[in-house]
């Protein structure tokens, strides 16, 4: 029977370090709300969204209440509105599905709703193209609506005019919402390798390889892990890595029952949970803080990469053996604006966009949350954007970048996005250009699979 | 029968338990366990009850205990006992 001393780690870790389920995620297929007339399309989504997530704020908050836990978020993926738009005829037409979509995640509650996206990795329809020129007005023009586009995979390579097309929307994106700092760019995210049951915004969509309906769970807990290492300073490495994966599986085990929760009691069924260690701008729930714990002394500092490395791993081999069912992007996250202990380690100049750059090739997800100088080039930012996926197509792994060109600010100014987003330096970005690279036209072939080294 | 478990925490006085064993009979939920000792000079109680037939719901029941700790000055929770399971037993 479970002891008093059980007990109270448990309420330890939620009330002192931050033990939380950061989201209870329903993914929704709109593949059923196709028509050839965008106000029927538009009429079928609101109608659908509304009477599958009717109940899922509700549920997440007696969850809430009965384990004692915090659920942060509840939110809704939907199918890519790419597949679903073959009706519009411009972008404007796209904008109002946008529209339909906030209005759809307002009426039922939910603080975000992931799945504007279109999927790209080898080419572009017109919808698919009318789509992503359309994302900086609908990310101006709605609140709750997050947009990704995944540009490349390790099976088609990268389609560079896509990647072309990006820098520009982000330059875009971030100059229609230059009045409070280019937040439109923090609900846009560009993927290589993007997962189709990511609960995690703002890259969540809802894959056509998955059911009408999901549940998908992200656990966190950062300051958990923390806490824990604390407790082992100065021992092995063997020592070290047992705690991690000890911690990452009580974390797990408490998304795990989350989910079973949800599931049931929505009657819908439980599609994954996604073992991540999701930092906040709370004091304490910070990887780079964990990152300190293992030994350097600022996130950044020679070292950085193996510790995150063994960090990834840990988490991943604790993680699973709690849930029989593990998706998602699974791993690290490193955002720069939404982790305290990152925002301290650039303001400290231990942190370089290059060395994030290296990080990401050992943990999920990339290039995420960076504020950088307004007057950066698209032809740069595509070209930043072409690395990262560069770095997963052939790694064979998930990378995103998530670049918040801020209008007005320069490398020394600081901006400020609030709540979870939190607030960033900004930081400088190589000056060289790299315009005739990222002006030729076509993709980048796929990778060869064999004489790996 | 699903367990629910009911921890106690907090400066120890005289009647801490006689309060919460009050409104728990009060409201028809059976204890089915207690552990408890002073840590440092805090109280710490857990309680393993049955509250299936108690005559609120889970919501009302927790908010009520939250509020007869504020009267205490101990802070009172009220959980579903999965959440320690999951956690501590494979």
């Amino acid at each position: 029977m479970i002891n008093l001393y059980e007990v109270s780690e448990t309420n330890k870790m939620i009330e002192e370090s931050n033990l939380d389920v950061r989201t209870i995620t329903m993914g929704i297929s709109l593949l059923d709300c196709c028509h050839e007339d965008v106000d029927k399309v538009c009429a079928n989504i609101y109608e659908k969204i509304c009477c599958k997530a009717r109940d899922l704020v509700r549920t997440g908050e007696d969850i809430e209440l009965e384990y004692g836990i915090p659920i942060v978020n509840k939110r809704i993926s939907i199918t890519p509105v790419g597949l679903i738009g073959g009706c519009c005829r411009s972008a404007d037409d796209f904008i109002r599905i946008a529209k339909t979509l906030d209005r759809a995640a307002a009426a039922v509650g939910v603080n975000f709703l992931g799945g504007y996206s279109a999927l790209v990795s080898k080419g572009m329809t017109d919808a698919d193209r009318m789509l992503i020129e359309s994302i900086p007005q609908a990310l101006a023009s709605t609140q709750l609506v997050c947009s990704s586009v995944n540009v490349g995979s390790t099976r088609t390579g990268i389609d560079m005019d896509a990647v072309r097309l990006l820098g520009e929307t982000v330059k875009q994106t971030a100059y229609l919402t230059r009045d409070s700092d280019g937040i439109g760019c923090a609900k846009l995210v560009i993927f290589c390798n993007a997962p189709d049951d990511n609960p995690f915004m703002a890259g969540a969509f809802h894959g056509v390889t998955e059911g009408d309906t999901v549940i998908n769970v992200g656990v966190s807990g950062p300051g958990v892990v923390k806490r824990a290492l604390e407790e082992v300073r100065g021992e092995s490495f063997d020592v070290l890595c047992e705690t991690i994966k000890k911690t990452a599986f009580k974390i797990t085990r408490v998304g795990q029952l989350v989910a079973r929760e949800a599931s049931e009691r929505l009657k819908v069924p439980f599609g994954i949970i996604d073992l991540s260690l999701a930092p906040t701008p709370a004091i304490g729930d910070s990887v780079a803080d964990i990152l300190h714990e293992i030994g350097v002394e600022y996130a950044g500092a020679p070292g950085t990469t193996a510790a995150l490395a063994l960090l990834n791993d840990q988490v991943k081999k604790g993680g699973i053996m709690a849930s029989s069912y593990v998706g998602g992007l699974s791993g690290a996250f490193i955002p720069v604006s939404e982790d305290q202990g990152m925002i301290d380690s650039v303001n400290a100049g231990a942190l370089t966009l290059e060395k994030l750059e290296a990080m990401t090739c050992v943990c999920s997800v990339g290039l995420d949350m960076i504020a950088v100088p307004g007057d950066t080039k698209a032809s740069t930012i595509s070209g930043i954007i072409a690395d990262e996926m560069a770095i997963g197509m052939v790694n064979q792994k998930t990378t995103a970048v998530r670049l918040i060109p801020v209008y007005g600010k320069s490398v020394g100014d600081t901006v400020e996005f609030g709540g979870l987003l939190g607030h960033a330096p900004i930081m400088d970005v190589n000056r060289f250009g790299c315009e005739d690279f990222i002006g030729r036209k076509g993709r980048i072939p796929a990778p060869i699979h064999s004489f790996k080294n | 029968m699903k367990k629910t478990i009911i921890t106690v925490i907090g400066k120890d006085r005289v009647g801490i338990i006689a309060a919460v064993c009050t409104y728990l009979a009060s409201h028809n939920i059976n204890i089915l366990d207690i552990d408890q000792s002073i840590i440092q000079g805090f109280f710490h109680m857990m309680m393993i009850v049955d509250a299936d037939h108690a005559d609120k719901e889970f919501s009302v029941l927790a908010a009520e205990l939250a509020a007869v700790g504020d009267e205490l000055g101990v802070q009172i929770k009220m959980q579903h006992e999965d959440i320690f399971d999951v956690m501590h037993r494979i």
